[in-house]
């Protein structure tokens, strides 16, 4: 066997590509387990109406079919669990009225699935069709009000200097942004946009099997998610047991981008079914009907204003918007829009008017995808000054070095009062603007235009906000406590070595595809010298992983990996008083490196880690009175999050006949700190900047007035694909963060969080002669040449 | 995405298969299944019974007959795209086909299947009809050979009856220049066409001697482009955009999520003005 070590910021193969390259990764649904039963369920052809029956007699007939369940069988076990429960919480199965197409109305479960769905198709409903309520600004006049029992659609309107009333006291920037567009020397602009619906897709859909022990009254659920001990957590709630009557395992889980960071009605339903049914009972999302199972994300619409002189002093910038709902809330729905109130004022050291009012439709959930938030407020920010400084004639780069925070203004307080840590932007945005030969591409547009192509170059700065902290943060429903986990944004690690010498590491993370063995394994390597391939990380099985609060929001290395190398930490100081009593040396002069330890000054005076299991394991030969075995758990608690930050641009050329959009270069400049292994940092970047500008070009969720889902397949929800991309040119500055001992900061959401209006001020600025100013996303041809004919006729 | 049941017959030669679709009039034949097993997968589609010929041996030859290609019931989009065959005597299709789809699809799904199936938004139909293919169907009387200007029915439907096989594409080796050319669903090339074009014409003198036009994407089917045919044949280079301009005539052009009437209805003289250009250069 090789063996390689890895310091942390060494380049190494992830651990977890064998399997999975292979197709020998074990998924949920490559589970199977004797006597199971499948489910189907029957959906709504409907956005808004009232149920007058439910008929499962002609199903209940169909050979294989055991049982049809309703709400009525349910009722008392939801509605669903949620953290923020502010709008209508959704039920189980549909209650009275269905209010989405899609909406659950009734679970069929049979023998196999041919049959299940066979039973879905004869159950007979009947409805009463209601007028929908579809479209954001239609739905905010309340003309056709969603619940009866809600005062209106607008659910809750978050503003930027009133979001936690009596916990922050913060001051309005409204008064002087007034005041400042009072002047005579300013120079507003404002534009309404459109950050549209998505679809997250994940490759692997979302997977669910439970199997019910009525012998030892505790349920197993295999589950594709990224938050398994909160799914415990909600499972054991609903049901009435303790937490630890609920197994679950998220085994390889194929992609989450958020989209499995909720309990769902489906999770909740398969326990049911196998404690009624005495059998494990599967349920598998096909890909058609995630679009109606399975959260959604964005979905605003926003007038983003910027008033500001003309020699680039940006003196207030607001967002008046209205956010997307969906029908019923779910996890964080009403909380999603806060995440990017965090980062309304981007880097900028401006006041902030922000309100974001958010509206219920009858339309799926949206909840949080891939930057949840912070893509929306990046995208409306980033947007509006580009514009600021193509009215007032500056360098978009000047505009943005003019008003962002100094190296030397950190720490930093933003204007809803979170602290930034750190942060560089002017070095990271100089070191982009020179590497790419910004003013040389801008020569390379000249040409291009005097040939008749329209070249255009975009450019995006863009600060995130992730591996939240400190622990009150987590009070504003951010701490699971809607799922019975009380929690507080805390992570865990627990460092095994086994009597071998090989390593064993747990944690509590939920990793969907992002190289958590990697990466993790690196951390111990490093600190313990043992070879990357002696190091096992288990995780996403609640019994045998310490507690973690899951994957999402970037947190899982500066949070659980911080965890994890303090533990590592713990292991080391023990294992060096154990070498120093084997090898008779002093416990400081202990070294860790090459599969042992030695003695600074006599390497050739050294053990391996087999023969430090081994006195560990066996008190009697290790020092007198220490504790035996050898491992160490520890958890971390981040005392504020950590703020990574970049600087992004695009080089477009648009063929002004057809509308389309050829992406000629994509460079990026990212910061997330000390990197540990920075070929997971760029494929991170990669797939990230790749869902943007899946964004920017192709995507959306298109609903027509009456609340279809008019792109459900993927015929028509178009997703990027590698043909589709240039190559990403990535390059990166360092700015570490001290909230963790790693001085890492998040990166899995940056490159979304960066790019999709890279793209969109590309191609407007590929544009600008023909006097386009605005194309709302995603640019499909058919806008791009639309938005050319209707400036050509302004 | 679970069909309802169905039979499945794995045919052993053409003539079982026609058998089978002669005494079942609830049959469909499958080739590569690209189309159809999602179709019944969606219950758009419920078969009684699909007869898979995609186990029958010879039928996945691309051969030189002469005064025509012939290419054979099992020939997959990857093959025509990678056939130098093609690409010397059929530039549209070989292009059609290499924009087809991802190469998953492309290793699958067959130019005889996609041709049968007459989706309206399709590649290689649009090639086939400018190359003036011959298609040969096999039914329980013998074969027949359908004009590619007879085959495309409308959206889903083409000249076949219910228990005939299309086992052979016949492109005629016409000389001249042929291309193909799209915006795809997703921008340039990738994905079903928005409006996709391809053009033959033979030249000699600098004017188009004879041309023939296929338009797909924007109408209910892929259609011959007849007014742009009529106007461009004996023009030269310089009446290209003026016969481009007529690419609609005999076309109802439909709106869908990719495009408005008027961007489809640009498109289509847009790209029939751009297919002429390279085909009128190949040509030369
Ligand atoms: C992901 C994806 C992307 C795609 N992208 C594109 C694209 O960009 N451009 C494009 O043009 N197409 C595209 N396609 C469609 C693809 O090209 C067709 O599905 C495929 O070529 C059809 O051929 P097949 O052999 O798979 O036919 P099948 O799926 O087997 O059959 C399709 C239909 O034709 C009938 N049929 C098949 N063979 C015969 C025959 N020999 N005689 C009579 N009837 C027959 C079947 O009964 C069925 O009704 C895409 C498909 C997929 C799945």
């Amino acid at each position: 066997m090789t063996a390689t070590m890895s310091q942390v910021g060494g380049i190494v193969r992830r651990k977890e590509d064998p399997a999975l390259i292979q197709g020998r990764g074990v998924y949920v649904d490559d589970i199977k387990l004797n006597g199971e039963l499948t489910v189907a369920f029957v959906r709504s052809p409907f956005a808004r109406a009232r149920i007058i029956s439910i008929d499962t007699s002609a199903a209940l007939a169909i050979p294989g079919v055991r049982a049809v369940y309703t709400i009525d069988d349910v009722r008392s076990l939801g509605p669903l669990l949620a953290q923020i429960p502010i709008g209508k919480l959704r039920p189980l199965l549909a209650d009275g009225v269905v209010n989405h197409v899609g909406e659950a109305v009734a679970m069929v479960v049979a023998e196999d699935r041919y049959q299940a769905e066979d039973g879905a198709e004869a159950v007979v409903v009947e409805y009463d069709q209601l007028p929908a309520s579809v479209g954001l600004k239609f739905s905010a006049t309340d003309e056709v009000k969603i619940h009866d029992d809600l005062d209106s659609n607008i659910l809750h309107t978050w503003v930027s200097h009133d979001w936690w009333p009596g916990v922050f006291e913060l001051e309005d920037h409204r008064p002087a942004i007034a005041a400042a567009k009072e002047r005579d020397d300013v120079v507003i602009v404002s534009q309404e946009m459109v950050n549209q619906r998505l679809i997250p897709v994940a490759i692997e859909p979302r997977a669910v099997l439970a199997d019910w022990s009525h012998g030892y009254d505790r349920v197993t659920l295999y589950t594709s998610s990224q938050i398994p001990h909160a799914v415990a957590g909600a499972i054991a709630k609903t049901f009435g047991l303790p937490v630890n009557g609920v197994h679950v395992i998220a085994p390889e889980v194929g992609g989450g981008f958020g989209c499995k960071l909720n309990v769902y009605p489906d999770e909740v339903l398969v326990c049911f079914a196998s404690h009624k049914l005495e059998a494990p009972v599967r349920w598998t999302e096909t890909r058609r009907e995630a679009g109606y199972s399975t959260i959604q994300g964005r979905g605003w619409i926003g007038t983003a204003t910027i008033t500001g002189t003309r020699d680039g002093e940006i003196l207030g910038y607001e967002l008046d918007a209205l956010a997307d709902m969906g029908a019923y809330s779910q996890n964080f729905t009403v909380a999603i829009p806060v995440l990017g109130l965090y980062v309304a004022s981007g880097q900028y050291n401006i006041p902030l008017a922000w309100s974001v009012k958010c509206v219920a439709t009858n339309t799926q959930t949206t909840d949080a995808y891939r930057g949840a938030g912070r893509p929306e407020a990046a995208y409306y920010l980033e947007r509006a000054i580009d514009m600021f400084a193509t009215e007032i004639g500056m360098h978009p780069g000047d505009v943005r070095k003019k008003n962002f925070f100094k190296k030397e203004d950190f720490p930093a307080t933003v204007p809803i009062g979170l602290t930034m840590d750190s942060g560089d932007y002017v070095t990271n945005l100089d070191k982009l603007l020179e590497s790419s030969d910004y003013a040389g591409l801008k020569a390379m547009q000249e040409q291009a235009r005097s040939e008749g192509r329209y070249v255009g170059v975009g450019l995006s700065t863009y600060v995130e906000v992730c591996g939240f902290g400190p622990s009150i943060l987590a009070e504003f429903g951010f701490g699971w406590d809607g799922y019975g986990l009380p929690s507080s944004f805390s992570g865990s690690g627990l460092v095994r070595i086994n009597p071998d010498g090989s390593a064993t590491v747990f944690i509590g993370t939920g990793p969907s595809g992002q190289g958590h063995e990697t990466t993790w394994a690196q951390i111990v390597s490093d600190r313990l010298g043992i070879a990357m391939e002696m190091i096992r990380v288990a995780h996403g099985d609640t019994t045998d992983s310490p507690m973690g609060i899951g994957t999402f929001g970037s947190r899982s290395a500066a949070v659980d990996g911080a965890a994890t190398y303090e533990a590592a930490e713990k292991v080391r100081s023990k294992a060096s008083e154990l070498v120093a009593h084997m090898l008779e040396a002093s416990a400081e002069d202990v070294r860790f490196a090459d599969g042992g330890a030695h003695i600074v000054g006599t390497p050739g005076h050294k053990v391996t880690w087999a023969e430090i299991a081994e006195v560990a394991y066996k008190p009697h030969k290790g020092p007198e009175g220490m504790e035996a075995g050898l491992e160490a758990h520890a958890v971390f608690s981040p005392g504020n999050a950590t703020w990574p930050f970049g600087s992004h641009i695009a080089v477009v050329e648009v063929d002004v006949e057809t509308g389309n959009v050829d992406i000629l270069r994509y460079l990026a400049m990212d910061d997330c700190g000390n990197v540990i292994s920075p070929m997971i940092v760029d494929g991170q970047i990669h797939g990230g900047i790749a869902q943007g500008i899946g964004q920017a070009l192709f995507e959306e969720a298109v609903y027509d007035e009456n609340g279809n889902l008019l792109s459900g397949s993927l015929v028509d929800y178009p997703l990027p694909t590698a043909s589709d991309l240039p190559m990403f040119e990535l390059d990166r500055t360092v700015t570490p963060t001290d909230v963790n001992p790693l001085g890492v900061k998040g990166i899995g959401e940056a490159g979304t969080i960066g790019s999709a209006q890279t793209l969109v001020n590309a191609v407007v600025d590929a544009l600008a002669p023909l006097g386009v100013k605005h194309i709302d996303m995603p640019l499909r041809p058919k806008k791009v040449w639309q938005a050319i004919q209707d400036a050509q006729e302004a | 995405m679970y069909p309802r049941s169905f039979d499945y017959v794995a045919a052993g030669s053409i003539e079982e298969a026609v058998g089978v679709l002669a005494s079942n009039p609830g049959a469909k034949v499958m080739s590569g299944g690209m189309s159809l097993i999602p179709m019944m997968k969606l219950r758009l589609l419920s078969p009684e019974t699909v007869v898979d010929i995609g186990r029958i041996g010879g039928l996945d030859t691309i051969e030189d007959k002469g005064d025509y290609i012939s290419i054979g019931a099992l020939v997959r989009h990857g093959a025509v795209a990678s056939s130098a065959l093609i690409g010397e005597h059929a530039k549209a299709l070989q292009q059609a086909a290499s924009w087809t789809g991802d190469p998953q699809v492309r290793n699958r799904g067959t130019l005889c299947g996609a041709l049968a199936h007459a989706d309206l938004a399709a590649d290689t139909p649009a090639a086939a009809l400018a190359l003036g293919a011959t298609m040969v169907a096999q039914g329980p009387g013998g074969t027949r050979e359908i004009a590619a200007a007879d085959f495309f029915v409308d959206s889903l439907m083409s000249a076949l009856s219910p228990d005939e096989i299309l086992v052979e594409a016949r492109i005629p080796k016409r000389g001249g220049g042929s291309a193909y050319d799209k915006l795809g669903r997703r921008g340039g090339h990738s994905d079903y066409a928005v409006a996709g074009v391809a053009a033959w014409v033979s030249v000699s003198d600098g004017v188009v001697a004879d041309c023939s036009i296929g338009i797909t994407g924007v109408g209910t089917k892929p259609t011959l482009a007849v007014g742009s045919m009529e106007a461009m044949t004996g023009q030269g280079a310089n009446g290209i955009t003026a016969a481009a301009d007529r690419a609609l005539e005999g076309v109802t052009v439909l709106e869908d999520l990719y495009g408005s009437e008027a961007y489809k209805s640009h498109l289509a003289k847009v790209y029939t003005r751009r297919a002429l250009e390279q085909a009128f250069a190949a040509a030369g």
